[in-house]
Formats: C-alpha cells, sequence, structure tokens
C-alpha cells in the first residue's frame, strides 16, 4: 500500500495533499507514504510496485471550497482540469492517463481531490480546506484499514 | 490545440473577390506551452496583415522583489520563476553573483554544475519532443492519443525524462525547484558511491537518445527556412552550458557583461513580456538550433555522428528541425553526463568561501530554450539594488512573430483548421516559456 501526497505546501491549500499524507503516516506508520511535486513521470514510477495506491491532491473545478472529489483511476477518466499544475508540465491527470495506455497503473489507484479556496503565497491550509483535510484523514484510514469496503465514487 | 470551429474552410479558389476577403486565425489559449499566452494573426486576401503573439499571464516582478535581498537569496527566488528550468535561473544567478564578488568556481565543482545542467536539459528536452512537440508532426491531439499507437516510444521517452528527474534530484536536493545550489557551489556534494547508480540508467538512456534522434529525424518536415540571425554562447573547449562569449553568425562576439549595450527590451502592447531586440539589427534567435549552428564541432563525437547520421549539418535554417537539435542535445547531455561522472572526484568542500562586497556581476547560461542572462548590482553588504533578468523567450519572441508572418504566407491555401495546427507547431519550434517570459499563448487569425 502506498499513499502519495502532492502538492506544494507554500500555496496554502495547494498543500492539502501533502497534508493529509503527513497525518496519514503519522496514524499508520506501517504505511509507505511519498511526498511528490506532482511531476508525472516521477509519480509513474512511485506508483509501479504497490498493489493500491492512494494520491491525494489540491483540485480546482468550481465545486465548493473543501469538496472532496474521488476517482478510482481503473474506473474512469480524470478531468484534466482538476489536476493541471502546469499546461507545460506532464501532470497527475497526464500520468494516470498515460499510465493506462501504456498499461502501467497500478492494480488499485484511488485518487482523491480536495478543491481548494486559497492558492496565494503562504503556509497553512483555509479553515474551510482543513476541516476538509480532517474529514479526508479519517475516511482514507477507514478505507486503508476495511480495504475490502469500497466506497463508491461520489463527493462529500 | 484548437482551430476556430466557428470558422469555414478558406476556399482554395482565388478572385478579386477572396483577395480582398478579411479572415482572422486566432487560438485563445495554446496548449502544450508554459503559461498563458494566445496567437492572433489577420488576413486580407493574399497579404498577412497583422501576426502577434499575445501574452496575456500577468507580470510577475521578480526583478523588483529582489531588490533589499541578500545576494545569496537570487538562486532560490529566481528557480521559482520557472518549474521546468529552474536550474537555469539558478546558473545565471550563481554566475552573475560569483561576477560581481571576484569569486572563481572551478574543478569538480563546476563539473557538479554542469552534470546538473544536463539534468535539466534532458529533462526539459525530452518533456518537449515526446509530450509536446512530436503529437504536432503525427497529428495526434494531445501525447495521451499518440501513446496509443506508439507506446513504446512513449515508454521510452519517459524513461528519459526520469534519468533527467535523477541527475537533478540527486545533484539539487529534488526534481522541482531544487534547492542544493548556492553562490560559490553547493550546500551538499554527492560521493563517488552516490553517483555510481546514476552511470547505469545513463548508459540506457544513451542508447534511447539515440533512438531518439533516429525517431525526431523520421517525422515529416515543413519545408520551411529562414535567414536567421542565431545568438549563442561559445565557449573554446565545451559545448556551452555556464560560461563563453556570445556570439552570433551574423558578428556577434561580445562578453557576457556587454550584452546590454548590445541587446535592449522593448514593451509592445499585445504582450506583457518585453521583446528583446537586437540593438540595429532587430529579431534574433536563441536556443538549441541556435547553440548546435554555433558550437557544432564542440558537440560529443557520438552526439557529431548522429547528426550526420540522419544528415542534419550546421548551419540548419529549418526551425521545425529543432525537435531532432532537441534530440541531438539530448544525447549530448546524456553522453557528457555519464563523462562527468566517470570522471567525478568528490571536492573536499562543498563550496567555495564568498564575501559580501559592493559590485556588479553578469551571467549568461544556456537554458533549454536558450540564453538567459542575469545582472545584479550589490551594496557593501551583499544586499541587491537593481535586478535584470531576460529569459529566452522573450529573446524568441520577435522571431516567432516573424516566422509565423512567413509561414502564413508559404502556406495561404491551407484551410483554417491546418494553417492553425501549423502555425501552433511553428509556435513550438521555440519551446516557449510563458511564465519565464512575463516573468509570457492563445491563435487568432483573421482574414479579410
Amino acid at each position: 500500500m502506498l499513499v502519495i501526497g502532492v502538492g506544494n505546501e507554500f500555496r496554502r491549500d495547494d498543500g492539502v495533499g501533502l497534508v493529509v499524507a503527513r497525518r496519514i503516516a503519522q496514524e499508520c506508520p506501517d504505511v509507505t507514504v511519498i511526498e511528490q511535486s506532482g511531476e508525472g513521470a516521477a509519480l509513474m514510477e512511485a506508483w509501479q510496485s504497490d498493489e493500491t495506491v492512494y494520491l491525494i491532491d489540491a483540485v480546482s473545478s468550481g465545486a465548493a471550497p473543501g469538496t472532496i472529489h474521488r476517482f478510482s483511476a481503473h474506473e474512469q477518466e480524470i478531468p484534466a482540469q482538476f489536476f493541471s499544475y502546469s499546461t507545460h508540465a506532464f501532470s497527475v491527470a497526464e500520468a494516470i492517463e498515460v499510465a493506462r495506455v501504456l498499461n502501467h497503473l497500478p492494480p488499485r489507484l484511488v485518487v482523491y481531490g480536495v478543491e481548494g479556496q486559497d492558492f496565494g503565497s503562504g503556509l497553512g491550509l483555509s479553515a474551510t480546506v482543513e476541516q476538509a483535510a480532517h474529514r479526508l484523514t479519517a475516511r482514507i484510514l477507514e478505507e486503508i484499514n476495511s480495504p475490502n469496503d469500497r466506497p463508491p465514487n461520489h463527493r462529500s | 490545440m484548437k482551430a476556430d470551429p466557428k470558422l469555414k474552410p478558406n476556399s482554395a479558389t482565388r478572385n478579386s473577390k477572396a483577395d480582398s476577403k478579411l479572415r482572422t486565425l486566432k487560438v485563445d489559449y495554446l496548449a502544450r506551452v508554459e503559461g498563458e499566452g494566445g496567437l492572433y494573426v489577420k488576413l486580407k486576401g493574399s497579404k498577412v496583415q497583422d501576426v502577434k503573439l499575445k501574452i496575456f499571464e500577468p507580470p510577475r516582478f521578480f526583478e523588483a522583489f529582489l531588490r533589499g535581498r541578500m545576494f545569496g537569496e537570487a538562486p532560490d527566488i529566481t528557480a521559482r520563476i520557472c518549474g521546468i528550468c529552474p536550474i537555469a535561473y539558478q546558473m545565471s544567478s550563481v554566475h552573475a553573483m560569483e561576477d560581481a564578488l571576484g569569486v572563481r568556481v572551478e574543478g569538480q565543482l563546476r563539473a557538479l554544475r554542469r552534470l546538473i545542467y544536463c539534468g535539466e536539459w534532458i529533462e526539459s528536452h525530452v518533456l518537449h519532443v515526446y509530450m509536446l512537440h512530436a503529437p504536432d508532426f503525427l497529428g495526434y491531439q494531445d501525447a495521451i492519443q499518440m501513446a496509443k499507437d506508439y507506446p513504446d516510444l512513449v515508454r521510452n521517452g519517459l524513461t528519459l525524462k526520469k534519468t533527467g528527474n535523477d541527475i537533478v534530484n540527486l545533484i539539487g536536493g529534488r526534481e522541482i525547484h531544487p534547492v542544493n545550489v548556492r553562490v560559490g557551489g553547493f550546500y551538499r556534494v554527492p560521493t563517488k558511491h552516490e553517483l555510481a547508480p546514476l552511470a547505469e540508467k545513463l548508459e540506457r538512456a544513451r542508447d534511447i537518445a539515440l533512438e531518439m534522434v533516429r525517431f525526431a529525424a523520421s517525422l515529416p518536415m515543413p519545408d520551411f527556412e529562414q535567414d536567421y540571425e542565431f545568438v549563442a554562447l561559445r565557449h573554446p573547449s565545451e559545448y556551452p552550458f555556464n560560461e563563453g562569449r556570445l556570439v552570433s553568425n551574423k558578428g556577434l562576439n561580445i562578453a557576457v557583461a556587454d550584452y546590454e549595450e548590445n541587446f535592449v527590451e522593448e514593451h509592445v502592447e499585445h504582450s506583457n513580456a518585453l521583446h528583446s531586440v537586437l540593438k540595429k539589427r532587430g529579431a534574433y534567435f536563441v536556443g538549441p538550433l541556435a547553440r548546435f549552428n554555433l558550437n557544432y564541432t564542440k558537440l560529443s563525437p557520438i552526439a557529431q555522428e548522429a547528426a550526420r547520421s540522419v544528415g542534419l549539418k550546421a548551419p540548419c535554417r529549418n526551425p521545425f528541425q529543432s525537435i531532432i537539435v532537441r534530440s541531438i542535445e539530448t544525447l549530448y547531455a546524456v553522453d557528457e553526463a555519464l563523462r562527468i561522472i566517470h570522471e567525478y572526484e568528490m571536492p573536499d568542500q562543498p563550496a567555495v568561501a564568498v564575501q559580501p562586497k559592493a559590485g556588479t556581476g553578469y551571467g549568461c547560461t544556456e537554458a533549454p530554450r536558450g540564453i538567459l542572462y542575469h545582472r545584479y548590482r550589490l551594496n557593501a553588504d551583499g544586499l541587491i539594488q537593481d535586478a535584470k533578468i531576460v529569459p529566452p523567450t522573450s529573446q524568441n519572441q520577435k522571431t516567432i512573430e516573424r516566422d509565423l508572418r512567413h509561414y502564413v504566407q508559404q502556406y495561404l491555401d491551407l484551410d483554417e483548421e491546418k494553417l492553425t495546427w501549423q502555425l501552433e507547431q511553428a509556435i513550438r519550434n521555440y519551446d516557449p516559456c510563458i511564465s519565464c517570459a512575463t516573468h509570457f499563448l492563445k491563435l487568432n487569425i483573421e482574414r479579410t
């Protein structure tokens, strides 16, 4: 099992993936938790040897701040606009879609996106996204501890 | 990469009525370039009335907020200008600071700087060739679509890119916005033992890079040549990364410190990025094609042989062939990285001592997209009083617009969709980085 937190903690809510990953690392010392910038080639290498991978990143899709989006990579395409950090770089959504074409997806890849509110410079999450981080940490811990009970794709 | 669906294909028949018809081609947001920009082309019959590379990414004011910061902060602050080429910003800033402070960094520390730059060239060139530019040549909307038909090609590209990431990661501390570069050298240098696994990956990468050159050379190339003034660094014995004189194929031969006496930045209304021109001469061309044309004999034997084997000779004046040159430079960077690693001996100190003093320093290094100029003025305490940064994309903007103007004129009979596609492809010849240039795409073609 691998948990990947993606983001930039110096851009406020962009760091939510890192925050959630660090909390999971504290709660589950047995789970491998890594932090990534979101660069695609590095992500594809990181998840190549694990059966189950959780990836957490901030998103900006226009939904209400704090909304938690869940995608099961094998069941649906990842909307590129959700996880783009650059029009030039090879980012999370592109990595997942290229990996799908190349049969390089891990057997189970769950992607959580947390709708950010404030992507300005600075440290710390906005209050709304902090609450979402708290909810998401609990939710992933529950999934990790009951891996056969896969929740359906939905927003919360 | 979207032609405006409202636009009708251009009539292939030309008559007096058609000749007076106004047509505009536009791409509001150019994909597969870094940052926010667009293209606007206005045609009246068979005449090109206007071509604008519009840059609406907001200005970023880096030069202003460097003022008052310590000299040692410049590499980490300027690295944030770009997530694709942070090493270039770090290298130009440290060389400018060392010039101001009278420090020379030699030996293995100097070699490590070349090594980390090799990593960035590999990362940047491979991303551009495989993920951003090759789909244009092969008619795919993006690399994901291309990967369905060319899975092994994309797989190899990812392996190669990862090798570049690994170099930057090991020497720089992490692959994006690395943190290990400082004025005087590095915070920490690797042991010989730590570099060994990189050498193994690079041996495999060299084979892939050779395939990359053959692949790029096999792509269908538009027939398009221009008389450019190419500008690049030239070093007496090396393919240039960090040092050299600024030279061109039209007689420029100056020290880096004389940059501002020869080049000037101009504001144009349609761009938030300044256009850089050569005084009294105008547009010029920086980047891989310029480096290759001005430094071909300094490439390593394997890279020269690869160029010869695919029939690419300097001077090359077809900007579309820049995809081949990027592949050759990738091969060179892999080969050069291997040479550096084989000859590496861990230095006693990770950096040479640097003391603040008043002065002005100049630095120019070869970013993946071309020359990146920095100038800083320091006070006696080492505080930055004034900073100037000229990134490669702002230097190429005028040449990109000139290319588009001539390309449209040459291919007027193409319908809008195809013409728009090829104009975007032409823009990507320069791998423009708008984020750097505003420290700088959308396409509009208007026909009358």
